[in-house]
């Protein structure tokens, strides 16, 4: 009971972030191959859903462009995975997606609410759908061979990554940038009007948030080997995002970070365990969680500690 | 004379899409415009009246056109049913409206995975296509399937009995108050919750409607139901969010590009369609009818 209330209030704290980081970095020494492999996917979806929420949480502009940002990271490892080393690749794989997010991100100034959402859904459908023409009448191949770099590498590449993005998450959260994302959120109009440069703020965040997306792409890319544009922009990697930060609750750092954790990890079982079930279990997990839980399950765990306060108050 | 028959054939072809476009973006704008319900599962609506009259031809010989008449009302009570049960609690449940809009956006994304993973189970998920009045006619030389007039036919008969249903009729007009101001609506004595589910309902019905006629003249598969629910958006924001007028120009407009494009290169059709709605976005987010 301590330890809960301990984990749930100071999820961060320094001790712990060490321990889990010591027993992460060391995990490949001592288990399977398998939970190695699994691993490396949960985190994979951890950075995005993080990501995600570095820019939606605060400022609630819904994006939808995650397997834009995701995808042209790929695409990248694909496109020069063969002429440079690993670390370039993937720098290059997330300046590309930076870049691409600051375009976007200053065409969609004026965009709001559902615009916002189906603007950005539509940028990461109409790449693939571009680059699925053009692979199929100017390559004449759908697909495309990827360089294959072992798993463990992959793993400590992705662990780094993980934890880039979760400081990056972290000092946003804390610093005086943070707050302004946070009242742009509330209230834009508001926001400008005490000095906020809205725009500034809005499109750099979101640049962010594409860079480690786009790091991503070009580290998984390498693990999957073979890659085709329904892979690379398949639109699952735009809503898990949300669905799992929203699962999650995106009032805390730790919420997206529980939440992706705990879908990915579901999503693998019940791919494996139930393949013709798994979209129905799936929707249905979905639609009750936006049902019962609109506050996410750290919002479920602290309304529960609230109430237990507030009892053992009545009580004394 | 050919480049005649060419260009009659772009622009015929571009109707009978068109059509189509029309009568499912008409019945999305309904549920977004109305009820704020942006139905991401609104193509896989289209894909269940597909297949169900794939399968009541293949299996027993039901005409199409009849099974039109049957998936309509009964998946108009689906939609009835889903939003006085789902969508209801979450209106009442959500902070502000625009709070209800994203929710219901992730439900109707759960909603479209059910279905679509129900249809799999069912159907399998081959692409599949029957002929049905598949005799070709002839108009000023160039030749269509009989089918894709009839459906042509179908979709703009349909559309102008529901635009004078929601202009003429007591509850249309009940509809077009609730989608002016909610509560003014409700305070002149419009039951705003029943409101809300007959617009669900009647989006699913026009998906009804759509779905049979699409499975005459296109090839059909379970996971097509996305992309009708995207061309449906566009359409939707292209005639102005809310227009139910506006949907149905926008419809046949899309459907006549999309029908240019495919006459150069089948390939680019969505791509056009995305740039096209991309740029309407950033030029003129408000549609072509839209208020300002």
């Amino acid at each position: 009971m301590d330890l809960v209330g301990v984990i749930f209030k100071r999820p961060f704290s320094l001790g712990y972030l060490f321990l889990a980081l010591i027993l992460f970095a060391t995990i490949p020494l001592y288990v399977q191959p398998y939970f190695v492999i699994l691993l490396t996917t949960v985190f994979m979806y951890i950075i995005i859903t993080v990501s995600w929420t570095i820019f939606s949480g605060p400022t609630r502009y819904i994006s939808l462009a995650s397997a834009a940002f995701f995808g042209v990271g790929v695409y990248t490892s694909a496109l020069i995975g063969k002429t440079f080393p690993l670390p370039v690749v993937i720098l290059a794989g997330s300046l590309i997606s930076f870049i691409l997010a600051l375009f976007i991100g200053l065409l969609t100034l004026r965009l709001r609410g559902m615009y916002f959402i189906i603007f950005t859904f539509s940028i990461s459908e109409l790449m693939r759908n571009f680059l699925l023409w053009w692979e199929t009448t100017m390559t004449g191949t759908v697909g495309r061979w990827v360089v294959m770099v072992e798993h463990v590498t992959v793993y400590y590449v992705i662990l780094v990554i993980l934890v880039l993005a979760l400081l990056t998450a972290y000092l946003i959260r804390r610093s005086r940038f943070g707050l302004a994302l946070k009242s742009i959120g509330e209230q834009e109009e508001a926001a400008t009007h005490i000095g906020i440069n809205a725009t500034v703020v809005k499109t750099i965040t979101f640049a962010i948030s594409a860079f480690f997306m786009g790091a991503t792409g070009a580290i998984m890319a390498t693990k999957w080997k073979y890659i085709d544009p329904r892979i690379a922009f398949d639109p699952l990697l735009s809503f898990m995002p949300v669905l799992m930060a929203i699962f999650g609750g995106t009032g805390q750092l730790f919420g997206p970070v529980f939440g992706a954790a705990v879908l990915a990890y579901l999503e693998e079982i019940l791919t494996t365990k139930f393949p013709y079930y798994y979209m129905l279990l799936f929707g249905s997990i979905l639609i009750v969680v936006i049902l019962f839980l609109p506050h996410g399950m750290v919002g479920l765990v602290q309304k529960w500690r609230k109430g237990g306060s507030k009892r053992q108050n009545a009580n004394s | 004379m050919i480049v005649f028959t060419t260009i009659l054939d772009v622009v015929i072809g571009g109707l009978i899409m068109g059509g189509i476009y029309a009568l499912i973006a008409v019945g999305l704008s309904l549920q977004y415009g109305v009820g704020r319900v942006l139905n991401v599962s609104h193509g896989e609506f289209i894909m269940i009246g597909a297949f169900a009259t794939w399968s009541l031809y293949t299996l027993l010989g039901v005409s199409p056109l009849v099974s039109l008449i049957i998936c309509g009302p009964v998946l108009f009570v689906i939609g009835f049913l889903i939003h006085r049960t789902l969508f209801q609690y979450l209106r009442g449940q959500s902070e502000s409206i625009g709070a209800f809009a994203d929710s219901s956006l992730l439900a109707s994304f759960g909603l479209l995975f059910i279905i679509q993973n129900v249809a799999l189970l069912i159907w399998k998920a081959d692409i599949r296509g029957y002929s049905y009045l598949n005799s070709s006619v002839s108009i000023l030389g160039a030749i269509f399937a009989a089918n894709r007039l009839v459906a042509l036919l179908f979709a703009v008969v349909i559309s102008l009995v529901f635009y004078f249903f929601l202009t003429r009729t007591r509850l249309g007009k009940g509809i077009r108050a609730a989608a002016e101001d909610p509560v003014t609506a409700q305070v002149m004595g419009v039951n705003i919750h029943r409101v809300l589910a007959i617009c669900f309902g009647l989006g699913a019905l026009m998906a009804g409607f759509a779905g049979p006629l699409i499975s005459m003249i296109y090839e059909i598969q379970p996971t097509m139901g996305l992309e009708y629910t995207v061309i449906a958006i566009i359409v939707v924001v292209l005639g102005g969010l809310g227009s139910i007028t506006g949907s149905l120009i926008g419809g046949f407009i899309l459907g006549l590009i999309g029908s240019i494009v495919t006459y150069f290169d089948p390939g680019l059709s969505l791509v056009a369609y995305y740039i096209i709605f991309i740029l309407l976005l950033l030029i003129r987010p408000t549609g072509i009818l839209g208020k300002g």
